[in-house]
């Protein structure tokens, strides 16, 4: 009893449903993995800096409670490096910033020149004292205006400047090993 | 009817003292020309709080939101037009500053779509109106016997 118009449409109907599930499973499947290997941030918007020259800067150290300061810094010696480093947005009032604690140490032990600064923060060197200090000098933005110049939206903000001054990646949030193994170690390693 | 007509109107009296709530509470935030802060205002009012992403910057308290407020301030008061203040932002934040974002190739889909989603639909209900209907075969007699069958009490 078979009907005398075929209908291709109907197995159409079966096969579309299914190879959209299957296209939506491969891309939940690349979406993830992409995170897990510190590649994709889906909270991370993108950056205007990216590909551009570091904005100009002059921050003075940040404060230490006996009297005196840490070294502060400018752009002007992050150019002069003439190598990658990182620049690192921080506060002792931010919570994922103790979380990425330990994954600064480490990248100071593997030799990463990083240059703290701390956002709109007056104890800075309460908060190194207690979680290590990975920097190589830790400038103050008490007013966060040179955040703004780098388009900063939260501590902690990682961001990879090259041997050229070119600021080449942002992460926003606490770095994490797989992020470090993923995104900063290749670029880090480009002309050191 | 009229405890209903009674209570509309208070409710509409609440509703007009109410007024909106302003953020910027702080007089000491706003520029003392009149017509600098309206401008100021308006151009807050477009820009989105980075922190909170949902608001205006004019709206939100967070303190990037009051930074970016004294900045333009700061630059409306040194003259900048309103396009230049917004041109500022997005050269560090980009467009998803801009809580109405600009129409290029980027955004292209999402202010379009409202026109393909009404165009689909035209488009569907005229096919499914000029489908021909589907061709099925009439009953032979032996189904037509069964089915008198069936339907007799």
């Amino acid at each position: 009893m078979s009907l005398p118009t075929a209908q291709p449409s109907r197995r159409l109907l079966l096969i579309a449903p299914l190879a959209l599930a299957g296209l939506g499973g491969v891309a939940a499947w690349t979406l993830l993995s992409r995170m897990r290997q510190g590649i994709y941030d889906p909270r991370g918007l993108p950056s205007m800096l990216i590909g551009k020259k570091l904005p100009s800067f002059d921050l003075p150290g940040a404060a230490r409670p006996g009297g005196g300061a840490f070294q502060g810094f400018s752009s002007v010696e992050i150019r002069a490096a003439h190598r990658p480093v990182l620049v690192n947005f921080f506060a002792s009032w931010c919570i994922p910033c103790v979380e990425e604690a330990p994954v600064l140490m480490q990248l100071k032990a593997d030799g990463v020149p990083i240059y703290g600064i701390a956002y709109k923060d007056r104890r800075t060197a309460n908060f190194l004292n207690q979680n290590g200090n990975p920097y190589t000098r830790v400038g103050s933005d008490e007013p966060g205006r040179v955040a703004i110049e780098f388009g900063l939206y939260g501590v902690p903000e990682t961001y990879v400047v090259d041997a050229d001054g070119i600021v080449r990646f942002r992460w926003s949030g606490a770095l994490t090993d797989d992020v470090v193994r993923g995104s900063l170690s290749p670029l880090l390693k480009g002309r050191s | 009817m009229s405890r209903v007509v009674l209570s509309g109107a208070i409710l509409a009296v609440l509703l007009l003292i109410a007024g909106p709530a302003l953020a910027v509470s702080d007089p000491l935030e706003m520029l003392p020309d009149r017509q600098q802060e309206v401008r100021a205002e308006a151009v807050g009012h477009q820009l989105r709080c980075l922190v909170c992403q949902n608001e205006s910057v004019e709206d939100s308290d967070a303190d990037l939101a009051r930074d970016l407020r004294r900045i333009i301030r700061d630059r409306v008061k040194a003259g900048d037009s309103d396009q230049h203040v917004i041109d500022w932002m997005v050269a560090r934040y980009g467009n998803f500053i801009r809580l109405r974002p600009p129409f290029d190739a980027h955004t292209l889909l999402l202010w379009l779509a409202p026109v393909l989603a009404v165009g689909i639909c035209v488009i569907t209900v005229l096919l499914s109106r000029y489908r021909r209907p589907v061709l099925v075969a009439p009953l032979t007699n032996e189904e037509r016997g069964r089915l008198a069958k069936l339907i007799q009490p």
